[in-house]
């Protein structure tokens, strides 16, 4: 195991993605957008935290309080390869997301299937105008065409920092897990616990 | 899944045939998987892709009008294809087996058999017959999981213990045909596990003695332990499995056990009152009292969507 990102390294990842979030938010209002509303919606596990995380820097106003949760257990394609159930938990998302820009936040990006369950489960709650990928890591290894449009962490292959085809990428955040960092793992130390 | 990992749960059974069965973790796994579905019966697309390409059948051999639409709206939400069998009409009725039915079903490709019997043990044997998974819609005398879970879905959300499902300090009468009651038997074991304190109230014909060998306290006078209670739970007299006279006259048994409006005012304010339905109004409840501020009736039906949305997802990930 070796530690990608401590906290500090880590909260420069989140304020990066938080700025260029906010340039985007800008530069669409100044086009005279102004009718564009904005929201932010967090993926469960980990990118509900990160969302959260996000919407304390950039205040409240910039989503108009729209940050929800968006739970895709029952939207992924592998529950009858998965064995054992895991646990299906709420979509938190009370506002309509009809006609918003919608910023999509997960922690990690690996093969691009969590993120197609995510755009299925959101489109099945309403037709947004935009949806927009922002993950604090991008690790590679793409099964799908699914590009991010905000990332932290470029762990892809080709970057400067690219991983070894075994290794997996578990970022840990507060206040769900009890440090902020991003961590990598050789396949033997962890068996396959970290799904995309 | 990381939850599920942390504390080593994972639900295990491939089969739903009554709440006796179930551990307390596995009612407050499934109830809490059931609030997970809540959303999806109240957005603009009523559908969930996770049982998308499975088969569920309904084959029910007695008469229900909202369990059978319930399971049946529930495996259609979560993308189920769902065929609807029903014993009257069927090769049941020209002699065939209830194992020979279910086994020719299951030749077909099913994944998840629903069923309803009028003999006890009836979805119990089936389970041992068959490859595919059994949930029990109410067997006889005997269970009804769903509704005993819907029941307890109800009662934490109105009592606001969705977060543990701790019914510990709660106290509920269950009030009337306990004997022939299966809903009775799947709520007083799903009860007892959460830990509440389980009364049954009814006439000493329709509620044996042994009762008492269940961990519950027996009341034959509903209006001594009225004011003690937070829930009432009135279930319906069964008139059609009553055979002879449990009762003088239901005049008599509305005057010492139906639910009027002047008993629920000697009741606690904020009592939740419930009915399995289909309600016999003026006899075990009134209607002032049924569509009242403390009836939670109708959202027991919703919160029966739920439950069983949660049930068909879990057996269905069990592999056999």
């Amino acid at each position: 195991m070796r530690v990608l990102a401590d906290s500090d390294r880590l909260q420069g990842l989140i304020d990066s993605l938080c700025g260029g979030i906010d340039r985007v938010i800008t530069s669409k209002t100044t086009q005279n957008d102004t009718s564009e509303g904005w929201a932010l919606v967090g993926v469960r596990s980990r990118g509900d935290v990160l969302a959260q995380r996000i919407a304390e820097k950039l205040g409240p106003d910039r989503f108009d309080g729209r940050v929800g949760t968006l739970d895709i257990t029952l939207y992924r394609d592998d529950l009858s390869e998965i064995g054992p159930h895991p646990v299906v938990r709420t979509t938190e998302i009370d506002f309509p997301i009809d006609g918003l820009n919608i910023v999509l936040v997960d922690d990690v990006l690996m093969t691009g299937r969590s993120v197609k369950a995510a755009l299925q489960s959101l489109m099945d709650l309403g037709r947004p105008r935009r949806v927009w990928l922002c993950v604090l890591v991008d690790r590679g290894g793409r099964e799908l065409p699914i590009a991010p449009d905000f990332v932290g962490f470029d762990l892809s292959a080709g970057s400067a920092a690219a991983l070894s085809p075994g290794e997996q990428v578990q970022v840990m955040l507060t206040p769900t897990d009890d440090r902020d960092a991003v961590m990598v793992f050789t396949q033997n130390e962890q068996e396959g616990a970290n799904l995309d | 899944m990381t939850e599920q990992l942390k504390d080593g749960y994972q639900w295990p059974h491939r089969h739903l045939l009554g709440l006796e069965e179930l551990s307390a973790q596995d009612i407050r796994f499934l109830l809490t998987t059931a609030l997970g579905f809540e959303g999806v019966s109240t957005r603009s697309v009523k559908k969930v892709p996770a049982l998308r390409g499975r088969v569920v059948v309904n084959l029910f051999f007695e008469d229900s009008t909202r369990t059978r639409a319930s399971f049946h709206l529930a495996a259609s939400r979560l993308s189920a294809d769902v065929l609807e069998m029903a014993g009257k009409g069927s090769s049941v009725s020209k002699g065939e087996t209830l194992i020979d039915t279910a086994r020719n079903i299951e030749a077909m490709g099913v994944d998840v058999i629903v069923c309803r019997h009028h003999h006890s043990g009836a979805a119990a044997q089936l389970a041992g017959a068959v490859g595919c998974s059994v949930v029990n819609a109410g067997d006889g005398q005997h269970e009804h999981p769903t509704q005993g879970l819907l029941d307890m879905l109800t009662i934490a959300k109105r009592t606001g213990r969705t977060d543990g499902f701790d019914f510990a300090g709660l106290t509920v009468a269950i009030v009337g045909d306990i004997a022939h009651s299966r809903v009775a038997r799947s709520n007083i074991y799903g009860l007892k596990k959460l830990g509440a304190h389980v009364i049954l109230v009814g006439p000493s014909t329709l509620l044996p003695g042994a009762f008492a060998d269940l961990d519950c306290e027996l009341s034959h006078n509903l209006d001594e332990v009225l004011p003690r209670v937070d829930v009432l739970n009135m279930l319906r007299i069964q008139f059609e499995r009553i055979s002879g006279q449990a009762f003088p006259s239901v005049r008599e048994y509305v005057t010492r056990f139906g639910l009027t409006a002047a008993r629920l005012a000697r009741a606690k304010p904020d009592v939740l009152v419930m009915h399995p339905g289909p309600m016999n109004r003026g006899v075990e409840i009134d209607s002032a009292v049924a569509d009242g501020p403390n009836s939670a009736i109708l959202e027991q039906v919703a919160n029966g969507l739920c439950v069983r949305m949660a049930a068909l997802f879990l057996v269905n990930g069990v592999q056999g």
